[in-house]
């Protein structure tokens, strides 16, 4: 734990590395500042001594120091400006440094590590772990030091002016130290058992209001309701001692506090008596008293922000260093207008090494046949687009396109020379165009329309209120599934790539939508090598290649003819099934 | 805000004794300069050590009292918020759970999620700091200011003028920063959308190649929220060095004024001291007034929003006619014994603009199995949606066994109703917790009967403890397929009078879906069927098939009758089963 935290901070350190400059400039200014800041209370004491009492009062020495005092105030402020300037510069900088990294990867992630974590948990580690590291490491940093060097330069003016008050003030203080210390070790218990209590809270509310209608369906409301209030109740009482319990620190904190200024009040008194100290010199004790406790309170709330800083940061470098898919190799050859021959020898793959799903797998796809999937839906049909697309590598065998292993050619050609339109359709925040253009950027708007038209998505884009500018969001807002799979089909349709990875629309699309979109699918395919995850039967049966899928597995290849005859083939029972219910 | 304090009724005391603590705890606080004055003008001035101690022994009186008085407010103030929150939590969620599904359609569910959370426990803090700190800190630095006139008047004058600048510098760099954080705030949203959006279309931009073009917007919008950023880190920057100047400068003329009044014998040189330490006390509290305010703007801008959703109140109003009520109905007239009436309805969705549906007009007799066909938007969905009256019908009406659907107990009609939404939704518990939603006094016998209409039998007894599997959130370790098969199950738990399917086969493939419409066929007779599709063959063999086409009714009939004159349905069944003569042939 110890060695993780150091080697996380290592990075940490890193990365503000960079900006050394006013790193250097951040430090320089808060030991200025702090030794200003510290100044001031001697100086007030010296001007005190020089209001003795009535009629003697050194008005020439107390016009003196109330000068430098003016002085040295004007400096400090403007030292702490540019000093909190500096600290910005570095934590935002340095956010945006490490947020960029760890987008930058994501591009480069394998697709295994997208599909097998939580989108939520993603974002949460790139926006908020990244502010919270940043917030917490370099405001922590920066208050351990400013706080570090006024104990230190309180110590050292206190010694100044005299030693054994200077004791007192040393000895007690710790006390607040071990007492925050006493809490928050009671209270941590109880913190946890109140973000227990409100994680399953939340988990509950989570569920129950994202299936309102469900739950209102079977009509659970009151069933809801009172497995609520029966969390409710727990976290209630949880987090009444959890609050309670950890906000004592400050009082008891504030009590030892007002001990050690009391103690010093009282020694110092009995020191001016004996004319060891002047009343000035005992007011600047009185305000350092006050001083001198206020970062270690600070510093042991610090410690924990640290910590929890540490943790979010681990977080964040925890997924900068994930792994990345394997580069293309440094002599990988770039797919160029492909033939669209492809290969599949041996092909072995499955998701987690428990469950084999394809194995010894071979398939020769000649230039522009047409190949249908098919099979129930969760039968793993994605896994074929994954494997061509090499969205995920293959366990044994190869796959080649006109000869050529998939892994020996870029990513970027490979993936250039396919086009695909799944069903899962996928649009940007952004206008229509945009989304169109996305494999082809320099597209002119002749181009795009023409496309547009080929897809038969023309007549609905020009129907919105700004035509091709329209702006969607992230879901596509009002458009309806058909017609983002519309879009989807544009984009494919403008770039028109010599292979094709298709998946045909089920439940989503109305039948009339359908047919034209089926049309396009067909003016796309012509002369095209094409892959097609189909339910249609006029489309499974066109093709020159089925592959029948079962739970992840291929079982049984071959033309509609063929399979047809097969006794008790799983397609011949699946295409019986459809035609006599 | 204010319709929310009724949540902190049941707090009265706590909400006022908090305070009150905290404020007696200041007030000990104000008495320490002059206690510490009074040492310095009689202890050191009279060398009198005996009234040294006894200020001394004051002090740490004061102390312990305080911290006596800290606690007990602290303890006060926890109790109340802790309470209110609470209070308000349920109160909230017993509130969304009233609301009809207009409602529902028009906040959306992660709205509310978040007002139930974060929301709820911002409001928590804001409420626990208000009782602690909102009358402290004013306290502290108008009391500092009284006992500063107390120890001299003119003196005292420039307390006067120096809070007031110092207030309105506090304030005046708050109301200028804050509306900049807002800016900071949307510029943040739009990478976390960026984010989101990537992971979402992974596949997509990798398709595409985009990945360059995507880091390249990506670090754009980063570094407008770094400049940002750093512009409004300028400005709040300056906050504590103003202030510092502020206040040191008020005790330079303090020192300076007060050296006057010494000489002049009017104030000693302890009262100088004291004047200097109630300066120095009113810039703690400042500053932390400062803060409370951001937090306090936050957890009302929480209030707000909360409030917004109690405001939201149900648009339905619940009937009389109990379940059995119906069982009375009249017999003499047929068709009122019809199990679904549609009485020329139509239906516009709040906010929606157009009529989703319009004249919406059959019956559905009891037992009868009645499928709807259409396109997506054509108000398949919608149409059944008023059956179990998610949606009240904005003309027309909806009649179940002869009566209105307003005028049933909303829970006894969903009582009758058993409908299995298009999205399968299963919740996190076993999968027997699961099935008792349908009807939780359903006897093992009924579950049993209900997996295997349901075909969810063939997987159920393939997985450990069968019944007792536990199913993860969201129903994450299921398949799709059984998924749906669970759910309907669920809907036949609860042996409805109407089932109505709403595309809820769509993951099953051709032939468990057959087995599936042949299991429900042979269920109690009197059931009416409703089966929503795409899908021809799964509708085909109904005894009525509704043709649905932009909210309209297209047609109505058996499948031969619309195979043979509705052009849209010749439609959609030619492109699902091309030229079947010519396949015969093979």
């Amino acid at each position: 734990m110890k060695n993780q935290n150091k080697g996380i901070l290592k990075k940490v350190l890193d990365h503000i590395g960079k900006y050394k400059f006013f790193l250097l400039c951040s430090i320089v200014l808060a030991a200025i500042s702090v030794i200003l800041t510290l100044y001031i209370p001697i100086l007030t004491g010296r001007a005190v001594d020089c209001i003795l009492g009535a009629g003697a009062v050194d008005f020439v020495g107390l016009l003196e120091i109330l000068k430098e005092m003016a002085v040295i105030i004007i400096l400090t402020a403007v030292v702490q400006w540019v000093m909190n300037a500096c600290n910005n510069k570095i934590a935002y900088q340095v956010v945006r440094d490490v947020r960029d990294e760890a987008f930058k990867k994501l591009e480069i992630l394998p697709l295994k590590y997208i599909d097998g974590h939580s989108h939520g948990d993603i974002v949460s580690r790139i926006i908020a772990d990244v502010d919270q590291f940043s917030d917490g490491l370099l405001m922590g940093f920066t208050q351990l030091f400013t706080g570090v060097v006024t104990i230190i330069g309180t110590l050292l003016f206190m010694l100044s002016i005299n030693v054994s008050t200077t004791i007192v003030v040393v000895i007690l203080t710790p006390l607040s130290f071990f007492i925050a210390g006493f809490i928050a070790k009671r209270t941590f218990n109880m913190s946890k058992l109140q973000s227990e209590t409100r994680g399953e809270q939340t988990a509950l509310i989570d569920e129950m209001i994202g299936n309102e209608k469900v739950v209102k369906a079977f009509s659970h409301e009151d069933k809801v309701i009172e497995k609520f209030d029966e969390i409710n109740h727990r976290l209630e009482k949880a987090s009444v001692k959890a609050i309670f319990f950890s906000s004592l620190t400050n009082p008891c904190t504030r009590f030892v506090n007002s001990l050690v200024y009391a103690g010093v009040g009282i020694l110092g008194a009995f020191l001016a008596i004996k004319g060891c100290i002047s009343v000035g010199q005992l007011t600047s004790f009185l305000s350092y008293a006050n001083q001198y406790t206020k970062p270690f309170n600070e510093i042991s709330g610090v410690v924990t922000e640290l910590q929890t800083a540490l943790a979010c940061a681990g977080r964040v470098f925890e997924f900068i260093e994930e792994e990345p898919q394997i580069p293309d190799a440094q002599n990988a050859a770039v797919l160029t207008a492909p033939k669209g021959q492809i290969t599949m020898e041996n092909v072995s793959f499955s998701y987690n090494p428990e469950q084999k799903l394809i194995r010894n797998f071979n398939l020769e796809v000649k230039p522009g046949q047409r190949v249908a999937i098919v099979g129930p839906t969760g039968c793993g049909k994605t896994t074929v687009i994954n494997l061509l697309m090499r969205f995920y590598d293959v366990n044994n065998g190869s796959i080649k396109i006109d000869g050529t292993d998939i892994r020996d050619m870029t990513r970027k050609s490979l993936r250039d020379s396919f086009g695909m339109v799944l069903q899962e359709t996928w649009l940007h925040a952004g206008t229509i165009r945009e989304n169109i253009v996305m494999g082809k950027p320099d597209a002119t708007d002749e181009e795009v329309v023409a496309a547009a038209k080929a897809a038969h998505a023309h007549s609905f884009i020009k129907r919105l209120p700004k035509g091709y500018d329209t702006v969607i969001t992230e879901d596509g807002g009002s458009l309806s599934q058909g017609q983002k799979q519309l879009l989807c089909i544009t984009r494919v349709m403008l770039c028109l790539p010599p292979m094709l990875i298709l998946d045909e629309a089920t439940s989503s699309i109305d039948t009339r939508t359908e047919i034209r979109i089926s049309q396009a699918f067909h003016t796309m395919m012509k002369g095209r090598t094409s892959f097609i995850v189909a339910h249609r039967l006029s489309t499974i049966r066109e093709a020159d290649i089925i592959l029948v899928m079962k739970d992840g597995n291929i079982i049984e290849q071959g033309n509609h003819e063929t399979l047809l005859k097969k006794e008790n083939g799983f397609y011949a029972n699946l295409y019986a099934s459809q035609f006599s219910a | 805000m204010k319709s929310l304090l009724k949540y902190i009724k049941d707090y009265k005391k706590e909400s006022i004794l908090a305070p009150l603590f905290k404020m007696l705890e200041a007030s000990f606080e104000l008495m320490v300069p002059l206690v510490m004055a009074s040492i310095i003008d009689r202890g050191i001035a009279d060398n009198d050590t005996q009234h040294i101690i006894k200020m001394g022994l004051i002090l740490v009186l004061l102390a312990a009292v305080g911290l006596i008085s800290a606690v007990t407010a602290q303890y006060f103030s926890a109790k109340a918020a802790v309470g209110f929150a609470t209070k308000l939590r349920s109160a909230l969620f017993s509130h969304i759970q009233s609301l009809s599904y207009t409602e529902l359609d028009t906040v959306g569910t992660n709205t509310l999620i978040t007002r139930m959370t974060s929301d709820v426990n911002q409001l928590q803090n804001g409420v626990n700091l208000t009782l602690r700190l909102l009358l402290r800190s004013p306290f502290i630095v108008f009391g500092a200011m009284i006992m500063a006139f107390t120890v001299d008047v003119k003196a005292a004058l420039i307390f006067v003028v120096a809070i007031p600048l110092l207030s309105i510098v506090v304030f005046g760099i708050m109301i200028v920063s804050m509306p900049l954080y807002k800016k900071v705030q949307a510029a943040l949203d739009k990478i976390l959308g960026r984010t989101r959006e990537n992971l979402a279309g992974a596949r997509v931009i990798r398709a595409f190649c985009n990945e360059e073009s995507e880091i390249a917007e990506f670090e754009q919008g980063n570094e407008l929220l770094l400049k940002t950023q750093v512009f409004v880190g300028k400005i709040s920057a300056a906050m504590n060095p103003v202030t510092y100047i502020i206040v040191n400068i008020a005790l330079v003329v303090l020192l300076w004024t007060g050296a006057i009044r010494v000489d002049n014998g009017i104030i000693t040189q302890g009262e100088v001291v004291a004047l200097v330490n109630y300066m120095s006390q009113i810039l703690v509290e400042l500053i932390k007034l400062a803060n409370l305010i951001i937090q306090l703007t936050k957890a009302l801008a929480c209030a707000k929003r909360v409030e917004g959703i109690f405001a939201k109140t149900s648009s339905m109003r619940d009937g009389t006619l109990g379940k059995d009520d119906t069982s009375v109905i009249n017999s003499e007239n047929a068709e009122k014994n019809a199990a679904i009436i549609f009485d020329h309805v139509s239906l516009t969705y709040s906010g929606g603009g157009d009529e989703s549906l319009t004249d919406i007009d059959f019956t559905v007799q009891k037992g009868e199995t009645i499928g709807i066909i259409g396109g997506t938007g054509s108000g398949k969905t919608s149409v059944v949606n008023l059956i179990p009256r998610f949606y009240d019908a904005t003309k027309g009406r909806v009649m179940i066994d002869g009566f209105n659907v307003k005028d049933y107990e909303i829970s006894a009609l969903r009582e009758k109703v058993g409908i299995v939404p298009q999205k399968a939704v299963l919740f996190k518990g076993t999968i027997k917790e699961n099935l008792l939603w349908g009807n939780e006094n359903a006897t093992a016998e009924d579950l049993e009967k209900a997996l295997e209409i349901s075909q969810a039998k063939e997987f159920v007894d393939t997985k450990e403890g069968r019944l007792d599997f536990p199913i993860a959130q969201g129903g994450k370790n299921l398949s799709g397929g059984q998924k749906q098969r669970l759910t309907i199950a669920r809907a036949i738990v609860k042996n409805p009078q109407i089932l109505i399917l709403d595309d809820s086969a769509s993951a099953l493939d051709f032939a468990t879906d057959a087995k599936l419409r042949q299991a429900i066929k042979g269920m109690k007779s009197d059931m009416s069927v409703i089966i929503v599709s795409q899908r021809a063959s799964s509708i085909q063999y109904a005894d009525k098939i509704i043709v649905m086409d932009d909210g309209k009714m297209a047609g109505i009939g058996t499948h031969d009758q619309l195979l043979a004159e509705n052009e849209i349905y010749q439609e959609i069944y030619y492109s699902q089963f091309p030229k079947r003569e010519e396949f015969l042939r093979h």
